[in-house]
């Protein structure tokens, strides 16, 4: 089986600036959920930014391969269409523009991208709102502007329903589990777990072992100074919620 | 800052092939001599057939003219405007006014079509879809450089007893009217451009509605400036009367050239008791090439006059074109309980120059008036608002809201805001709010990362910041501007 992502010492910095990624290597294959944890400043949002295609980082060494394509010739939207979805640990508001002609707008950019038939509005909306309803979101919720105004909790759920719809081969999710208590941390997470296949991978990057319960991991990485220290299984995130983040720090440097 | 970057190198590669408006139609054309004289007043006023009092009108705008100076207090820089270096009348050669649309000039015909303005009366404008059977009925009168060249659904708008027609048939037509309200908005002292209208305007429409009437179609003008070295003054007069209600729209292209063009017009509305009237504009004049080579100077004077009780006039603005603008549609809100209302967007783009913005004149009791108002900069622009709101001694209860908002693209441009308020009476409120604001990086990112390309990103943000003027457009003229403002947009970011 040919992996579905795979990061081959991959160096990047912050244009013009500091080196963040450093060496990095990491392989997912299809249906894997990976989890990279670390300690603060790590690199970590960086990574999911690199992957992403965010402006203002510079990828100094290394390539990264995605369903077989060199992602990082890629721009961000092509990515997206390429099936990478990033799920933002702060989704930005977008004053004017409804959440559902937003949705419309993404979901038939990426179908036209992919060469495939655009949904009609009628289609988009009763997916939409199936979806919507799994996730405790109301037709009140779609007409208003995208995540202007919404609650911390309600922004994830926005976030979910938008990687429910767009069906990515690859989700990252940055700190899902910020800013949620424990209620929305479970619909958020039976969301993403509803969309755990065998053709779907995850990579999972938090600070917390508390989200990895609801989102179990097949393997577990030790993100420090810009690159993986140290892997194991989901037993790994208990031990490092015990130990600390201490020795790999002192490993890395 | 990488898509700031590429912005703004898109921005600099903007040139004249996205003006898509920018032909010119080959076709001979009749002019006044070059210059200005009390001798080319004569053959303008002549040529339509004026009685005295119009061409003494003129003559004494024009004697005040030559005494008066140019406003220099806009935020806006051009070179001196050789007033004896231009034509001020040019007509289609042979023109005479036509009666029906086979009439007219294939060449001009086609001229419009290309433009996708409706001049037969089955269609509607190019580009926007709505089934058969809903689509709205519009009325076009179309001017061409100088004259109206043909104004469409005459008939119909006869039996509601609308009349909608060049100013200059109005003259012959229904004189008594045009006498009572010309100039009665917008006086011969008014200023410098607006005098210079008086003096040389050729053309523009009339429109009169009757008492409790409400306009059974939209009314509109298109003004089409194609001749060389030719400004275009035209003067459009509307009148509403006692309780009725019409909701009007002009339309604005010209051809790609690499001398300035002026365009001077006047507008003047007058709502009466209770009448309401909507005034729309979507000006698209040709702003210039990305050096800002060319292009037409916009100085342009449109008043509505609020006469009567409880009447209400609206302008909705949307601004894509013109190297330079410098236009403040006001209303007069003389009536009590009259209101007044200004939507804009104005949007810059290369090195093009706005300055506009509004006049609230509160002179009744209990007048409201509401002020939306967005401004967009892009590339190497200048964007102004300067609006004023005022309250007269007697003006008890007077109220205004005003909102601005500017929305900066890129690094090189500039958007500034520049309020006046004076009240005079203490019972008035009035209300500012303004924000200024980049567009953010990281909402663009956002965009993208959902599956939209970097240019259908901008246009999102930027349809979402405009949408509260959007909205107040009639529906059809909504899709127009949307798209416009896309199109003016292009490879600025969106």
């Amino acid at each position: 089986m040919a992996p579905l992502l795979e990061i081959k010492d991959l160096h990047a910095e912050i244009a013009g600036g500091r080196k963040i990624i450093n060496g990095m290597n990491l392989t997912i294959n299809p249906g894997e959920v990976h989890a990279i944890m670390g300690p603060n400043g790590a690199g970590k949002s960086t990574l999911s930014y690199v992957l992403s295609g965010k402006p203002g980082y510079e990828i100094t060494g290394g390539e990264v391969l995605f369903r077989g394509v060199n992602l990082l010739e890629l721009s961000p939207d092509e990515r997206a269409a390429q099936g990478m979805f990033l799920c933002f640990q702060y989704p930005l508001e977008i004053p004017g523009v409804s959440n559902m002609a937003f949705l419309h707008t993404a979901v038939n950019s990426q179908r036209k991208k992919r060469g495939e038939v655009e949904l009609t509005s009628p289609e988009l909306v009763r997916k939409v709102r199936e979806l919507g309803k799994t996730l405790g979101i109301d037709a009140d919720m779609l007409k208003r502007p995208v995540n202007v105004g919404f609650s911390g909790g309600e922004k994830k759920r926005n976030e979910t329903l938008q990687m429910m719809l767009l069906e990515p081969y690859l989700c990252v999710l940055d700190e899902a589990d910020s800013g949620l208590d424990i209620d929305a941390l479970k619909v958020v997470s039976n969301g993403v777990n509803a969309l755990r296949s065998p053709e779907r991978s995850m990579l999972v990057i938090t600070h917390y072992q508390r989200l990895l319960d609801y989102i179990v991991p097949d393997v577990v990485h030790v993100f420090s100074a810009g690159r993986i220290v140290h892997s194991g299984g989901k037993e790994l995130a208990l031990e490092l919620e015990a130990t600390g983040y201490a020795q790999y720090q002192n490993e890395a440097a | 800052m990488a898509a700031v970057q590429d912005t703004v190198e898109q921005v600099r590669s903007i040139d004249v092939d996205q003006y898509k408006y920018g032909f010119e139609t080959n076709i001979e054309s009749e002019k006044a001599p070059k210059g200005l004289s009390e001798e080319v007043i004569r053959y303008i006023s002549a040529k339509k057939d004026e009685p005295e009092w119009m061409l003494q009108w003129r003559l004494d705008a024009y004697s005040r003219w030559l005494t008066m100076q140019e406003p220099e207090w806009a935020r806006v820089s051009y070179p001196p405007i050789d007033y004896q270096d231009l034509y001020y009348y040019s007509q289609p050669k042979k023109f005479k006014a036509p009666k029906s649309l086979d009439e007219v000039d294939p060449e001009i015909l086609k001229t419009y079509e290309k433009l996708g303005i409706p001049l037969r009366e089955q269609e509607i404008l190019a580009g926007v879809e709505i089934p058969e059977g809903e689509r709205p009925k519009i009325a076009v009168d179309a001017v061409f450089d100088s004259v109206s060249v043909a104004t469409t659904f005459k008939e119909e708008l006869k039996a509601a007893g609308v009349i909608f027609m060049p100013i200059s048939e109005a003259l012959r037509e229904h004189p008594d009217l045009v006498k009572q309200y010309l100039g009665s908005v917008v006086p011969a002292t008014d200023n410098y451009y607006a005098t210079l209208n008086q003096a040389v305007f050729s053309d523009g429409s009339f429109v009169y509605i009757p008492p409790g009437v409400r306009c059974p179609m939209e009314l509109s003008t298109y003004f089409r400036i194609n001749e060389k070295n030719t400004g275009q003054f035209e003067r459009t007069l509307i009148i509403a009367d006692k309780g009725s209600y019409v909701s009007y729209l002009e339309g604005c292209t010209a051809p790609m050239r690499d001398e300035n063009q002026l365009h001077a017009a006047v507008v003047e509305l007058v709502a009466l008791d209770d009448a309401e009237i909507k005034y729309s504009t979507v000006q698209n004049w040709y702003p210039g090439d990305a050096e800002g080579k060319g292009g037409i100077y916009n100085f342009v004077t449109k008043r509505g006059d609020c006469r009567g009780k409880n009447s209400k006039i609206s302008w909705t603005q949307v601004e894509t074109g013109s190297a330079i603008t410098w236009k403040y549609p006001s209303c007069v809100l003389r009536g009590e309980g009259s209101s007044g209302e200004f939507y804009s967007i104005a949007i810059s783009n290369g090195r093009q120059q706005v300055d506009s913005g509004t006049k609230m004149i509160h002179l009744g009791k209990n007048t409201t008036s509401r002020i939306i108002s967005k401004g967009i900069s892009a590339g190497k622009s200048n964007n102004t608002y300067r609006g004023l709101v005022s309250a007269h001694r007697k003006a008890a209860g007077a109220r205004n809201f005003t909102n601005c908002d500017s929305l900066l693209i890129g690094d090189n441009c500039g958007a500034h805001t520049v309020p006046y308020i004076e009240a005079k009476n203490p019972t008035a409120q009035f209300e500012h709010e303004a924000t200024t604001s980049k567009i953010s990086e990281d909402m663009l990112f956002y965009c993208m990362q959902r599956g939209l390309s970097q240019e259908d990103a901008v246009a999102l943000v930027v349809n979402g910041f405009v949408r509260d003027v959007l909205q107040q457009l009639p529906m059809e003229f909504a899709v127009e501007a949307q798209k416009l403002i896309s199109i003016s947009l292009e490879g600025s970011v969106g």
